[in-house]
């Protein structure tokens, strides 16, 4: 690592912490069924995708992470409008959301 | 170095409530001291910008989106019934495997052998340390701005074209489409009224 006196900690607690964000919301997607918190969950693995992004920007003093950092936000944006679209038009159909009653596309 | 720790700690904490709240609401609120830590982490990491657009965008814009269907579904009567939970009931093995996993990997990240590698030209980042918020410090704002629209301009115009293409899919999803059906089918009616009404004068 090229700059890695610059960060606060070792870029390996940055790596450590993310992967912990990463399985919990992991965790929150495979265990939890209502669909708003399923899209948090979801949330919370796109924050840890951009932690990482941004602590390896700084130990290389690159900026590209911060670059990739900005276009997740965007697409996490996106993403959670986009879910909760679908969640609406899910519930004006059938009166309440069990994301496991979803399964029109099931083979 | 302290401070990394305990922020650390308020972000697993508040992670694990969001996942484990009973209501969205509760949820909302974890997620809302999960991003306002890490606005903290990413300044101590220099990226201004980021903690404030993180700031914005997700506490203020996205969080408020999740309030707002909140909201909406919960008026009527309990949205969300949770029906029989059909996940096969390993949890305690599965929590156990990821346990292991992730300790793996951790103690592979911490005892990764320092590798030769190529180190990339520091980008166009000036000087390296400064005064926060001088123009030509690393992560700085103009910093950011300069690498947005100079270099990465491409990726800053395709997140143009995301934001446009999620704003007119949520109108294709959830947006009235009564209005235009109605309007269609008043012009089939009037179309066969004056058909109609044309037959009608030729036979007289």
């Amino acid at each position: 690592m090229p700059h890695e006196a610059l960060l606060p900690v070792a870029i390996t607690n940055y790596i450590s912490l993310s992967l912990v964000i990463f399985a919990i919301g992991v965790a929150g997607v495979v265990l939890r069924r209502n669909p708003l918190i399923m899209l948090m969950s979801i949330e919370l693995t796109w924050n840890a995708a951009n932690l990482l992004f941004l602590a390896f920007a700084r130990a290389w003093m690159n900026n590209a992470g911060h670059i990739f950092a900005f276009l997740v936000i965007t697409v996490a944006a996106a993403e959670a409008a986009i879910g909760l679209a679908i969640v609406v038009v899910v519930f004006r159909a059938r009166e309440h959301v069990d994301v496991d009653e979803v399964a029109l596309l099931k083979g | 170095m302290i401070a990394f720790y305990i922020l650390a700690f308020v972000l697993v904490a508040s992670a694990v409530f969001v996942i484990t709240a009973r209501k969205p609401v509760y949820s909302v609120v974890g997620l809302l001291v999960h991003f306002a830590a890490l606005a903290i982490v990413y300044f101590t990491l220099a990226a201004e910008f980021l903690a404030v657009i993180q700031i914005i965008v997700y506490s203020g814009a996205i969080l408020m989106l999740f309030l707002f269907v909140i909201a909406l579904l919960s008026s009527g009567v309990a949205p969300f019934s949770a029906g029989p939970n059909r996940l096969p009931n390993i949890g305690v093995p599965a929590l156990a495997g990821v346990v292991v996993i992730l300790g793996f990997l951790i103690y592979g990240v911490a005892h990764v052998p320092p590798a030769r590698v190529h180190v990339f030209a520091a980008s166009a980042s000036s000087s390296m340390t400064g005064p926060v918020g001088a123009a030509d410090v690393f992560g700085s704002v103009a910093d950011f701005g300069k690498a947005l629209f100079t270099t990465d301009l491409l990726p800053f115009e395709i997140t143009a074209f995301i934001l446009m293409v999620a704003v007119v899919g949520v109108i294709l999803l959830a947006g009235e489409s009564a209005p235009y059906v109605q309007s269609r089918r008043r012009a089939r009616i009037v179309e066969r009224e004056m058909r109609e009404a044309i037959l009608r004068a030729g036979e007289e």
